[in-house]
């Protein structure tokens, strides 16, 4: 009885805990970036933003999700039923399984994986299946074409990203993502690989088909794309898995650029703050450019979006890591 | 192997859908994204305002005319007054023609800032809009000061304006040109300088200038293929004769094009406006014709004659004499024109309305054949139609 205890019990206790406290943090977040999404718009814009549920309209994501929850979910005639609800489930499902990798902080980490980026590829790769599914269950033209951009736009992207971070594991010479980060003392790889960490931004403001990408959800053209047939709990499993992907997906270039959470300078005033609040505040700092270039630029038309990926960024990002190598190999500083 | 043909895919764009500027249906034929054919359909807003137009006397007809093109409304009033007062042989004041050629102005950038910030949203950038109806609200306040409505003013009369506008109106007018001009100065660098916008507006829906003639194209997507046809210079009417002005063109008659036309337009009509204000005469603003203008309240109470001619005014009219006229205003969207055919009665015996953004979405095929779906979008922003006055 000890050895099941001991042995079964009480470590799927302490996972289980683990991943509540990586997850509840990880909602709340969620559904605090749609208001500073709002927020950070609004004042680009000259207009307040939420003001008015709860103080400073912070009630506001929370009455978003009250009522979400509370409609009624509409499955359309034609539909593919089971496709059509196992597809927000799978975007969602995806946008949270990324998190079991990401160091928050020194062994701050659930699965301290030695393949930790291959994992996230695989992760984010499988992404775009739930769009796709979405697309083709709702039995909807709209819905349709919003579901093909996507993975072609998905596809195209994940390919320069993947240069990209074969640039940085080439400089750290691990796939371990705490490895990565603790490589970066001294120097983030944001400084020497610049260039890649620009391509890497605008690859998942792609990636996360945000603006200036948003093509799968053109309100102006595909109405609002993928999820033009969904509602109620089925849209919100959709919004939210959009919004942690892009918390993912910051989380992933603070890791690999921005030296995860150490702090800026290693010295006194900036040590003394802890780890995970430097991680924050530099999720934080790539989210603010999510909206900002939200706020700034018109859409990208489909045949745009596919010669930029494919004919600038990756044999920039191809180049580069034949660059990177070439002086590695030749000034000889391979991490041992 | 036998051969089969393989069938478009048909995509139902419309009558609701954010992009549509409306009640627009439009069937695409699709290939992949590619459209071959884009075929509007109009008439969900038919209200049949010419017929209505036949049964109303020439003042309760007036009112009509806003509600056609909405987004430019005294344009359309406009229109109609100058038809009336050309088969009545009126002529205004100048005071009435100054305030009548600064409103038109005013509207027409009301209309270009809708028409150019919908036209960035429809490519995606939200933040123009937002930023413009800063300034168009305070336009629509200046038209609120004047005759008490925003957007439906039913302002100008046959033989004038409704009434003289407020003491401190044009004052506060001509401060407000200087922060406007601060606002074109941001809509440049948010929109002209953005390589995104301009890789979706340049060589999109190309009309050279032979299309343009043939399918009858006015206004600034005409002048956007280099034409520089206006009818403030053309033809002037009101005080247009005597304000200095430019009509810019564009060269390529591309969506950006027709965008640049329209800002352009833009701080021309400013360069008009800040002239009316500035030699805007003193005097009457209606013509002294007690058969066809009302007269003021206070004379109505004081003289039986005056009181006469109120009573006659607002039930019976005033009789147009016979002819028939085709008037045409440079409304903000192109040529408008009312043909007009009085029998010497009270009402229209007929009222025809040329209207620019028909002629200009019958050429949206045209435009965007070939292109792809997210051109769509640019391309009827671009053109700037407004169902109000496509469907009457």
């Amino acid at each position: 009885m000890a050895d099941l205890w001991s042995v079964y019990l009480w470590p799927l206790i302490i996972i289980v805990a683990q991943i509540l406290a990586i997850v509840l943090p990880l909602l709340l977040a969620v559904a605090y970036l749609t208001y500073a999404e709002r927020k950070v718009i609004g004042a680009i814009q000259m207009r307040k933003g939420p003001n008015v549920v709860g103080p400073f309209g912070l009630l506001q994501p929370i009455a978003d999700g009250a009522k979400l929850f509370l409609k009624e979910t509409v499955i359309p005639t034609g539909a593919d039923r089971a496709v059509f609800v196992l597809a927000p489930m799978l975007t969602f499902i995806l946008a949270l399984i990324g998190w079991a990798v990401i160091p928050f902080d020194e062994g701050w980490v659930l699965a301290d994986i030695n393949v930790g980026v291959l994992y996230l590829l695989a992760i984010s790769g499988l992404g775009v299946y739930g769009i796709i599914m979405a697309g083709w269950a709702s039995n909807s033209r709209y819905a349709l074409l919003g579901g093909l951009r996507s993975a072609a736009q998905m596809v195209s992207y994940e390919i320069s990203m993947g240069l990209i971070i074969i640039s940085v594991l080439l400089s750290a010479g691990t796939l371990n993502l705490t490895e990565i980060v603790n490589a970066q003392q001294g120097m983030w790889y944001a400084l020497p690989h610049f260039p890649m960490f620009v391509i890497f931004v605008v690859s998942i403001l792609a990636e996360t088909n945000r603006a200036p990408f948003d093509l799968p959800e053109a309100e102006a053209e595909l109405v609002s794309g993928y999820n033009v047939e969904y509602s109620a709990m089925t849209f919100a499993l959709f919004f939210l898995g959009e919004y942690a992907n892009m918390i993912l997906m910051s989380g992933i270039a603070v890791v690999l650029f921005l030296g995860g959470w150490l702090p800026p300078i290693d010295a006194a005033p900036f040590t003394w703050i802890p780890g995970v609040i430097w991680f924050a505040l530099k999720v934080c700092f790539i989210l603010f450019i999510f909206l900002w270039a939200r706020a700034t630029f018109p859409r990208y038309r489909y045949d745009q979006l596919m010669r930029l990926g494919w004919k600038v960024f990756l044999p920039l990002s191809l180049a580069w890591v034949v660059a990177t190598a070439g002086v590695m190999v030749t000034f000889d500083l391979l991490p041992a | 192997m036998a051969q089969t043909e393989i069938k478009s895919y048909n995509l139902n764009f419309g009558p609701q859908h954010p992009a549509a500027h409306g009640v627009l249906r439009l069937i695409l034929e699709l290939s992949g994204e590619v459209v071959e054919r884009a075929d509007p359909h109009v008439g969900l807003l038919h209200r049949g305002t010419e017929k209505l137009i036949e049964y109303k006397t020439y003042l309760q007809a007036l009112p009509y005319f806003d509600r056609l093109e909405y987004a430019c409304p005294l344009n359309m009033e406009h229109a109609y007054v100058l038809a009336v007062e050309k088969l009545l042989g009126t002529e205004v004041p100048p005071r009435g023609k100054y305030i009548r050629t600064l409103f038109s102005e005013i509207t027409r950038i009301i209309n270009h800032i809708m028409n150019t910030t919908s036209f960035a949203l429809d490519l995606g950038a939200m933040t123009p809009m937002l930023w413009g109806w800063e300034e168009r609200e305070h336009l629509l306040e200046f038209c609120e000061r004047a005759s008490g409505a925003r957007m439906h003013m039913a302002y100008y009369r046959p033989g004038g304006v409704a009434k003289d506008v407020p003491p401190d109106l044009l004052d506060d007018m001509y401060k407000w040109c200087d922060g406007f001009e601060k606002f074109m100065v941001d809509m440049v660098s948010l929109l002209d300088e953005n390589r995104i916008f301009r890789q979706r507006t340049v060589d999109i829906g190309i009309v050279s200038q032979e299309d343009a003639l043939n399918w009858g194209f006015t206004g600034p997507v005409l002048r956007a293929t280099g034409i520089p046809w206006d009818l403030r210079k053309a033809q002037p009417y009101d005080a247009f004769d005597e304000m200095e002005f430019d009509v810019p063109v564009g060269t390529t008659g591309d969506c950006f094009a027709r965008y640049l036309v329209r800002m352009e337009e833009m701080r021309q009509s400013l360069r008009i406006i800040r002239q009316c204000i500035e030699k805007m005469p003193d005097g009457p603003v209606k013509a002294d014709d007690k058969k066809v203008t009302p007269p003021s309240r206070p004379e109505m109470k004081r003289s039986m004659e005056a009181l006469i001619h109120h009573f006659k005014l607002y039930t019976e009219g005033f009789k147009v004499p016979p002819g028939e006229t085709y008037t045409a205003v440079e409304a903000a969207s192109g040529e408008f024109g009312v043909y007009l055919v009085s029998d010497g009665s009270n009402r229209p015996y007929r009222c025809k309305i040329r209207s620019p953004c028909y002629a200009h979405l019958q050429g949206l095929d045209l435009l965007s054949k070939g292109h792809m779906l997210a051109d769509i979008p640019a391309n009827i922003g671009s053109i700037d139609v407004v169902f109000g006055e496509i469907d009457r």
